[in-house]
């Protein structure tokens, strides 16, 4: 023990050693991908298909007849003239500056996978919600999720998946998914325990003390990881693009690396208009939920 | 009503020997309860909480029961045994003869639907439902059809007072119209016991004491078992059939309301007692006493002989149109020898008016200031059967009545007799 230099220096790995782990782990997963690629690419092939139908649908329909059914969404959720008047009015304005088709590439993509963030997540957040075993063991991979850099998550993703819109759309799912979850659970925590309690009085089976109380209680907080999910999601667009995904992420990478300023302006902004227009389409959504609560 | 009837008859709730220890081993730390360990002293050594500890109570049909206690006593714990929503550590639970420690979870569920509903203290009501759709939950959960229970919930609804509050939120309704809905709600499932925890204690007073009648008021059409707990004295009197005091989680007194009053069983439930308005909670017939001098001769020569063998210098005088009035030693003695054959003359008595047995206290006492004698005590049949006299009445009412020492009075007047 004449050597210390442990006291100035951190134990450390060798070169070799490093090297070794670092070929076996590679190693491992790339015959893992081998093996099992293909099969789990055929796996999301229903998937693919959806999305694929999905973009078309958007890009087949005529202009004013998308911004027709957007108004009218956007009608429905906040009842509000002012709002979709502006929806309108930045549809149109996505389309006279040429970015309408990226825009329904980049809407598709979002939908989708906000559709599918919220099918994972709110079972999952139930499920976090009814046992606390569960709830520890998912808050710390939610934990990873929303702090790993993105880039790092999709190596795997791309190694396994090749690029396209299916490793696009893990991509998505994996960085908008928490919050939805955290909320889920959250909300049905917080439901008065009093009212629960008299649910069960009146002889409710869990699943009716599920969907007649926890869930309605909670979908204020419900709603609110929604909104959350797909902000997410749309912040998410830029990343995605790096690995084939169409839409407006694709000309904002095109003019980092060309110094376009004016094209990542405008395709910034399109983002923008979307993000504003889905956070307030399902924000006054969650607000008239919410007036029938407590409210004197 | 009265306990004499209760003692033919089964109960319809029936707990035996009823324990809840709050921690995670609590079969183990019961046994330390049993063997009469401290409450505080569990506490302090293993960090479990003594929630009740041998509750025994019967419950009859028909009968408000009251479950009084401070905060922390356990009472709200031990109503949520009647149904489960606790799991007692040990004990008996039985409920119109079938035992409820037994039933698995769908026959539980079925157990709740039909046979109890209750009310909660913060009202427990489901804020995204409407007035109308939270009366008629109880049914919905039982899967009964929309329009069977929307037309049910609205006549609990105009029952409660309510009419036209049906689509309203609970959030727009003030505390005492949600606390109608949770009546409403629980009457609605028509189930035979009531569980009303701490119903009317978030109400303001004015509010609380309206429910309270309503309360009353509905019993009297309804009948139901009512369990209700309290942590208020002059509500538990006003509305209890029967009253069973906890403390720390053991049960003090149980008992009907006057026993509680007169004979409070320790420090404990006389403290509580000692700030009731007794003028209120007490009926005449509690108090009154039972010995008396009637007198029914025909004759005044009858008369003057009764009233020579009592030791009392006043009597009433009572024929078979009942009680007309009293007759005083010194009128009696007044009177010529040679009238005694007469009958007793009307212009002889003096007029002092009667009260009924159920009277309250409060109601006689302006009657009892006008009259220096006592006053006759009549029952139902309007029959002479006691009398109440100021100093009876002063003593009930002064602040600190000395129960003992009445006791030994009573005992003492009932050996003269």
């Amino acid at each position: 023990m004449s050597d210390k230099s442990w006291l100035s220096e951190i134990p450390q790995l060798d070169r070799y050693q490093l090297l070794s782990i670092r070929k076996t782990l590679d190693g491992a997963y790339r015959s893992f991908s081998r093996e099992y690629g293909d099969s789990i690419e055929s796996f999301f092939d229903p998937l693919l298909s959806f999305l694929i139908w999905f973009e078309k649908l958007l890009l087949g329909t005529p202009w004013w007849l998308v911004i027709a059914v957007l108004a009218v969404f956007a009608y429905a959720a906040s009842r509000s003239w002012k709002l979709t008047l502006g929806v309108i009015v930045a549809f149109f304005m996505i389309g006279f500056f040429g970015m309408w088709d990226n825009t329904m590439r980049t809407m598709s993509i979002i939908l989708v996978s906000t559709m599918l963030a919220i099918m994972i997540g709110i079972p999952l957040g139930i499920s976090m919600a009814r046992s606390d075993r569960v709830q520890s063991i998912v808050t710390p991979i939610l934990d990873v999720m929303q702090t790993m850099p993105a880039f790092v998550y999709l190596i795997p993703v791309v190694m396994l998946l090749g690029i396209g819109k299916i490793p696009g759309v893990i991509a998505v799912i994996i960085y908008a998914v928490p919050p939805v979850i955290r909320l889920t659970n959250l909300g049905i925590r917080l439901v008065d325990k009093e009212v629960l309690e008299a649910a069960t009085a009146y002889g409710a089976n869990p699943m009716q003390r599920l969907f007649g109380v926890q869930i309605p209680l909670a979908m204020p907080n419900i709603m609110a990881g929604i909104n959350q999910t797909i902000m997410m999601a749309l912040a998410m667009v830029v990343i995605a693009s790096m690995i084939g995904v169409k839409g407006l992420g694709q000309p904002v990478l095109k003019s980092i690396t060309n110094q376009y300023f004016t094209l990542g302006l405008l395709n910034g902004l399109a983002i923008v208009a979307l993000a504003i227009i889905f956070d307030r389409i399902s924000q006054s959504y969650a607000k008239r939920t919410l007036q029938n609560f407590g409210g004197h | 009503m009265s306990d004499s009837s209760n003692e033919n008859k089964k109960p319809l709730i029936s707990i035996k020997h009823l324990y809840k220890v709050f921690g995670p081993n609590e079969k183990k730390i019961l046994e330390q309860v049993k063997a009469g360990k401290s409450k505080d002293d569990i506490l302090a050594e293993t960090g479990h909480t003594v929630g009740l500890s041998d509750i025994n109570i019967d419950i009859y049909p028909g009968e408000i029961f009251v479950i009084m206690g401070l905060s922390g006593s356990g009472k709200s714990t031990l109503i949520r045994h009647f149904n489960r929503l606790i799991e007692p550590t040990a004990g008996e639970i039985e409920v119109a003869g079938s035992d409820v420690m037994k039933l698995k979870e769908k026959e539980l569920q079925e157990f709740r639907r039909n046979k109890m509903s209750m009310v909660f203290q913060r009202f427990g009501l489901m804020p995204h439902r409407t007035v109308l759709q939270n009366i008629g939950y109880g049914l919905q959960v039982q899967g009964v059809k929309k329009a069977v229970r929307q037309q049910k919930a609205e006549e609990w609804l105009k029952t409660v007072g309510l009419d036209g509050y049906a689509n309203q939120y609970p959030g727009q309704l003030s505390g005492g119209q949600q606390q109608r809905v949770g009546l409403a709600r629980a009457l609605c499932t028509d189930a035979d016991i009531l569980l009303m925890d701490e119903a009317f204690s978030a109400l303001d007073p004015l509010i609380r004491s309206e429910m309270q009648d309503q309360l009353i008021e509905l019993q009297e059409k309804l009948h139901k078992t009512i369990v209700f707990i309290t942590h208020d004295l002059d509500e538990a009197l006003r509305l209890g059939d029967r009253i069973a005091i906890l403390r720390d989680g053991i049960l003090v007194q149980q008992g009907e309301p006057v026993d509680i009053l007169l004979n409070p069983a320790d420090d404990y439930v006389e403290a509580f007692v000692k700030d009731v308005n007794r003028a209120r909670a007490l009926t005449v017939e509690t108090v009154m006493q039972p010995q008396i001098c009637r007198i029914s001769s025909e004759t005044i020569g009858e008369a003057v002989l009764q009233m020579r063998k009592s030791k009392h210098d006043y009597a009433y005088v009572v024929n078979d149109d009942g009680y007309q009035g009293v007759i005083t030693q010194d009128t009696l003695e007044n009177v010529e020898k040679s009238d005694y054959s007469n009958e007793i003359d009307p212009s002889l008595l003096e007029d002092v008016p009667s009260v009924q047995n159920d009277a309250l206290l409060e109601t006689v006492i302006p009657d009892m200031l006008d009259n220096e004698l006592p006053l006759p005590v009549l029952n139902e049949d309007g029959e002479v059967e006691g009398n109440l006299c100021r100093s009876t009445l002063v003593d009930v009412l002064s602040e600190q009545p000395n129960v003992e020492e009445k006791e030994k009075e009573k005992e003492k007047e009932k050996s003269y007799v």
